[in-house]
């Protein structure tokens, strides 16, 4: 094996390709499933938006808290919520990360950070500048870098005036708070640009007082890169910023979406030439430091850990029907 | 010996004496110190009504000025409140509710239910209610049943200084989320409040006066238009008992079913708009609940079904009075059953 170019040991760059690995399978047996009828209610998938998440996450600990969107599957396994809770929740069942109260679009985990996906578009913005404000009383009590707080929201969602107060509210009390804009082009069937007046969301990071970056969220490297300093900078006091991921959706908006809103061979075009996967494995066995056979094994592993999940989800039981009145207060 | 303070002052010192206590509670809203990043005085105003004056004194650390984003720093406490935090988040007039709704119902309402009984968002949202403050349509409504319509929220709204602190400092101490609804109104009202810290349990009505002919149930500011009426049909020998709820969800129905048993007759008494108000749901549960008691009609005093007006002329006729209510009471005689 040649000289490790990569800022990520060998096995940080293996631990990455598991992670993004199986999102995209997840993701993939989700679309299929779903079609299949299996699943009830809605379901977004991340599939092909994988180098953000990770690249993101890789730099987080359990400390640190994120706020997904309705597309939350691949923020939640990125940030080590337990992939067969995770599909227990989705099918609906006991055990689920939820216990099946919360579905798809409401996957929480705030032992590990996750705040939850989110229904509703740029709700979690607040959420973070509040993860946020608590983190940096936390280390104003106990010193050392600060805990920081990551918001997702889509291209769409950051047209929501929630996450524009809070983009404001996080620079005047100057938060550990990070926005990630995940611009995969469409705000469901709508396209970016109509949508939205700037091209760029540094722009409008700017007229916020916030720092903004916007990088080729397909390059997991690239990704990596950036929000290591952004995060960094938040950790060390010096405040918010904005991340721009310019990336793909390799699905609809939510699955049963036919997608006739987009351009002849558009699918087909970012599947061969923009597959943020393909891209990684083609970087680290390109440079030699990781072997086909290596990434194979990682395969292996994680195609047997989606279906063992889609196993025990299918074969968990419902929810009791006395749970349906636990977990919040009942006295009417 | 008994120590008088006003409702306000009872707010500033439940919240001063649990931010004493638990470094955790903070508290945050638009002008809750006042003259933040000015040349002049800090803790200019403590609120727009003073409620907050001195605590920044007091606790510095614990108390953040807000930019004019509810939806922002709402969202932000309930936020702190899934990751550690205790906060206390000032919505100022609750009419302001529209441009925040959904972090409170959508987000701070849902999680622990949402997330599978695995988070708990312990916060409290002020916020000032009623009318009667020549504030118009805009800064006056009583939107208690919007709330109380919401499962995972708490809903308080007391009447009494000596409740108000007790259950303020409940509401911080609880681990769901609590709308904690102020009248504007009663803020300068003065009552017995002991000086160190108590707890009022949420969930349990007040008998604030006993009787055996008809039930008047009330809360805020027409907790004390019931007394007063209570007080008109003692002179006409009739003995009404008063019941203050102070707490609508959860809402303590047994001590409304308990003494509608004895009396056989109900008014319910509300300052929200008369449609799908606190008054309707407890009459709906009693005709449910105690049909048989019932010696007559139950009747509601409310205002009438419009938004409330700015002329102190009408604003006046508007809000229900002790005598509306009295009147409501003679009805149940009138025309029921005897």
């Amino acid at each position: 094996m040649a000289d490790n170019p990569f800022p990520l040991s060998k096995d940080e760059l293996l631990d990455a390709y598991r992670r993004m690995r199986t999102i995209r399978e997840f993701e993939e047996r989700l679309h299929i499933d779903f079609a299949r009828g299996d699943i009830p209610g809605f379901v977004h998938l991340y599939a092909g938006e994988e180098a953000a998440a990770v690249g993101i996450m890789k730099h987080l600990w359990d400390g640190d808290h994120i706020a997904s969107t309705h597309r939350g599957h691949g923020h939640c396994i990125a940030k080590g919520v337990d992939v067969v809770a995770m599909m227990k929740e989705i099918y609906g069942k006991k055990g689920g990360a939820c216990e099946g109260k919360g579905g798809s679009m409401h996957i929480a985990d705030l032992s590990k950070g996750m705040m939850g996906a989110n229904g509703i578009l740029g709700a979690g913005a607040p959420l973070v500048c509040g993860a946020a404000l608590a983190a940096k009383y936390r280390a104003k009590q106990k010193g050392g870098p600060s805990d920081v707080a990551i918001s997702f929201v889509g291209d769409g969602a950051s047209n929501q005036g929630t996450f524009l107060e809070s983009l404001n509210l996080a620079a005047v009390w100057n938060l550990p708070a990070i926005f990630v804009v995940e611009n995969n082009g469409y705000a469901e069937s709508t396209s970016r640009d109509y949508g939205t007046a700037v091209d760029s969301y540094v722009d409008r990071a700017a007229g916020f007082g916030l720092p903004g970056v916007t990088v080729d969220g397909t390059d997991f490297f690239a990704v990596h890169e950036a929000a290591g300093e952004i995060i960094r900078r938040a950790r060390e006091g010096g405040g918010p910023s904005l991340l721009e991921c310019k990336m793909v959706r390799f699905h609809g908006h939510f699955e049963g979406d036919a997608q006739t809103y987009r351009a002849k061979g558009e699918l087909e075009d970012i599947r061969a030439n923009r597959d943020c996967l393909r891209a990684f494995v083609a970087a680290v066995t390109g440079a030699n430091v990781v072997s086909d056979a290596e990434l194979q094994a990682i395969d292996r592993d994680v195609l047997g850990l989606i279906e063992r999940a889609v196993t025990e989800a299918k074969a968990a039981p419902l929810p009791d029907p006395a749970d349906l009145t636990t977990d919040v207060y009942v006295r009417y | 010996m008994a120590r008088k303070i006003s409702m306000k002052m009872a707010i500033n010192e439940a919240i001063d004496q649990e931010m004493t206590r638990d470094p955790t509670v903070i508290m945050m809203g638009e002008d809750i110190v006042g003259g933040a990043g000015g040349q002049g005085e800090q803790d200019a105003w403590g609120g727009v009504l003073g409620v907050t004056k001195g605590l920044y004194a007091k606790h510095p650390d614990q108390l953040l000025d807000t930019p004019l984003s509810e939806s922002a720093y709402i969202g932000t406490a309930i936020g702190a409140a899934a990751s550690g935090m205790r906060p206390i988040a000032e919505l100022m007039f609750i009419d302001f509710m529209g441009v925040c709704f959904d972090q409170i119902f959508n987000q701070a309402a849902k999680f622990r239910y949402m997330f599978g009984g695995k988070a708990e968002t312990p916060v409290v949202i002020r916020a000032m209610v009623g009318a009667g403050f020549r504030a118009a349509a805009q800064h006056s409504q009583m939107l208690t049943p919007i709330f109380t319509h919401i499962p995972g929220l708490k809903v308080v709204c007391p009447s009494t200084p000596y409740d108000t602190k007790g259950l303020l400092i409940q509401s911080i101490r609880d681990n769901d989320p609590v709308i904690f609804c102020e009248h504007k109104n009663l803020y300068g009202f003065e009552g017995d409040v002991p000086e160190k810290s108590y707890t009022v349990p949420l969930g349990e009505a007040n008998v604030t006066r006993e009787g055996k002919d008809v039930t008047l149930v009330a809360y805020g500011l027409m907790a004390h238009r019931a007394l007063e009426a209570a007080g008109l049909l003692a002179k006409d020998g009739i003995e009404a008992e008063v019941i203050d709820l102070r707490t609508l969800s959860p809402l303590d129905l047994d001590t409304v079913l308990e003494s509608v048993e004895k009396t056989g007759r109900l008014v319910c008494v509300d300052e929200a708009n008369p449609r799908c108000n606190i008054a309707t749901d407890v009459s709906a549960r009693v005709a449910m609940e105690a049909f048989g008691a019932l010696k007559a009609q139950i009747e509601m005093v409310a205002p009438p079904h419009v938004p409330v007006p700015f002329s102190p002329a009408l604003e006046d006729l508007y809000i229900p009075s002790g005598a509306q209510i009295a009147d409501a009471a003679r009805r149940t005689f009138a025309r029921g059953k005897t």
